[in-house]
């Protein structure tokens, strides 16, 4: 028969059971929530590791916009500099138009200058200033004419594309022609294209002066078809005919006299010596 | 060395000078000068020439005729001849041409339509 301390012994048991019940489902329930939480760990180291990554990738984009800014700077300045070496081969170019023009024109007056001093025959100098005029200024109808100082008028002694007949003297002082013997300052018409062929009244009238001296006027009637106006060189070349021709012509007829002379003492010599 | 010998046949002086400074520009160029067409003549049987320029209008022999007896010949039936003449000479340009003459330039001359022309007959870049 059971006794009450039987019973008592019993009744512990069935609680410590139960105690031991409830202790084994709780060590259960931690151990699962301890499973749950080292899930969850891994998880978040994971996401961890994963962040990191996506940091890592973000520090990269960051480093490759700031290189591309960079290079579209870089571009920027090849472009600019590209412009300007586009703008200085421009210049370049335009500059090597105008040398080459400049070489060209400072040719002709190399020429010309040369040619007006190759020889003493005034014929061979009234011709190479005819060559001159028509070569290298592009005039179709001209007169050179000289001063005669016992008469005081100017004469043509060359004439091309006109007849020297057909060239009117010129009293010193008189008109345009004998105005700009007088003055020694060259005459232009303002504008070539409408001048209207005038024996008194030429196109161009260039004094042939030494220094301050005139001797003579180059009158020009008409320009060749093709020539429309005057270049810079024209004017440049009017000037360089202005004296070289004047001391050219000049220089050939005191030879021409002085030979004449030279041939007539020496014709006296000849017969006082015979 | 000299790669080409050209030929200026020119009574004027000045012209010859003209042509002839122009061309120096062009690197290799020898330049023999001719006064007339018989002058001309004799140079050229002298010897071998890549180019000839001839004025037109010359004494003793015109261009014309050097032209024409220059294209006759053997040796020269493929040398360029530029002939040299003033614009309103319309007729003795197209002649010079018909008589076998490559190109032409009009007075008053132009030093660089003288090297164009010359650099497109000797084939210069």
């Amino acid at each position: 028969m059971a006794t009450d301390d039987d019973r008592g012994l019993h009744s512990k048991a069935e609680e410590f059971l139960q105690v031991f019940k409830k202790g084994a489902e709780f060590t259960g329930e931690l151990m699962r929530e301890n499973e749950r939480l080292r899930y969850r760990v891994l998880q978040l180291e994971e996401a961890s590791r994963s962040t990191e990554g996506r940091t890592g990738a973000s520090d990269e984009s960051l480093r490759l916009t700031a290189r591309i800014k960079e290079l579209e700077q870089e571009k920027e300045e090849i472009l600019g500099r590209i412009r300007e070496v586009e703008e200085e081969n421009e210049d370049f170019a335009t500059r090597y138009v105008e040398i080459e023009q400049e070489n060209n024109n400072l040719a002709n007056l190399y020429i010309a200058s040369y040619q007006l001093h190759s020889t003493l025959d005034f014929k061979e100098v009234l011709q190479i200033i005819t060559e001159i005029v028509i070569n290298l200024i592009g005039a179709e109808e001209f007169a050179i004419m000289l001063l005669d100082e016992k008469t005081n008028e100017l004469q043509a002694v060359a004439t091309e594309g006109l007849e020297r007949e057909d060239v009117p003297s010129v009293k010193f002082g008189n008109g345009v022609i004998g105005e700009v013997a007088k003055s020694g300052e060259s005459y232009f018409v303002e504008d070539v294209g409408s001048y209207e062929p005038d024996m008194a009244a030429p196109m161009v009238c260039i004094p042939l002066k030494i220094k301050e001296h005139v001797i003579g006027a180059l009158v020009i009637y008409k320009l060749l078809q093709q020539k429309s106006k005057f270049a810079q060189v024209d004017y440049e070349l009017f000037t360089l005919l202005a004296g070289h021709a004047a001391t050219a012509i000049f220089s050939s007829r005191l030879y021409s006299d002085s030979e004449r002379k030279l041939s007539t003492i020496q014709g006296f010599l000849d017969l006082l010596t015979r | 060395m000299s790669e080409y010998n050209v030929l200026i046949v020119e009574d004027s002086p000045t012209m010859r000078q003209l042509i002839s400074f122009a061309l120096k520009r062009l690197r290799g160029i020898r330049i023999v000068e001719a006064n007339d067409g018989v002058d001309g003549l004799k140079k050229l049987s002298a010897e071998k020439f890549d180019l000839i320029f001839t004025d037109i209008n010359m004494p003793i022999m015109d261009g014309l005729k050097l032209v024409s007896l220059v294209r006759n010949d053997a040796g020269y039936k493929e040398t360029p001849i530029v002939v040299i003449t003033t614009e309103g000479a319309q007729e003795d340009r197209e002649r010079a041409l018909a008589l076998g003459a490559n190109d032409y330039i009009t007075k008053p001359i132009q030093p660089n339509r003288i090297l164009d022309v010359a650099k497109g007959l000797l084939k210069i870049a």
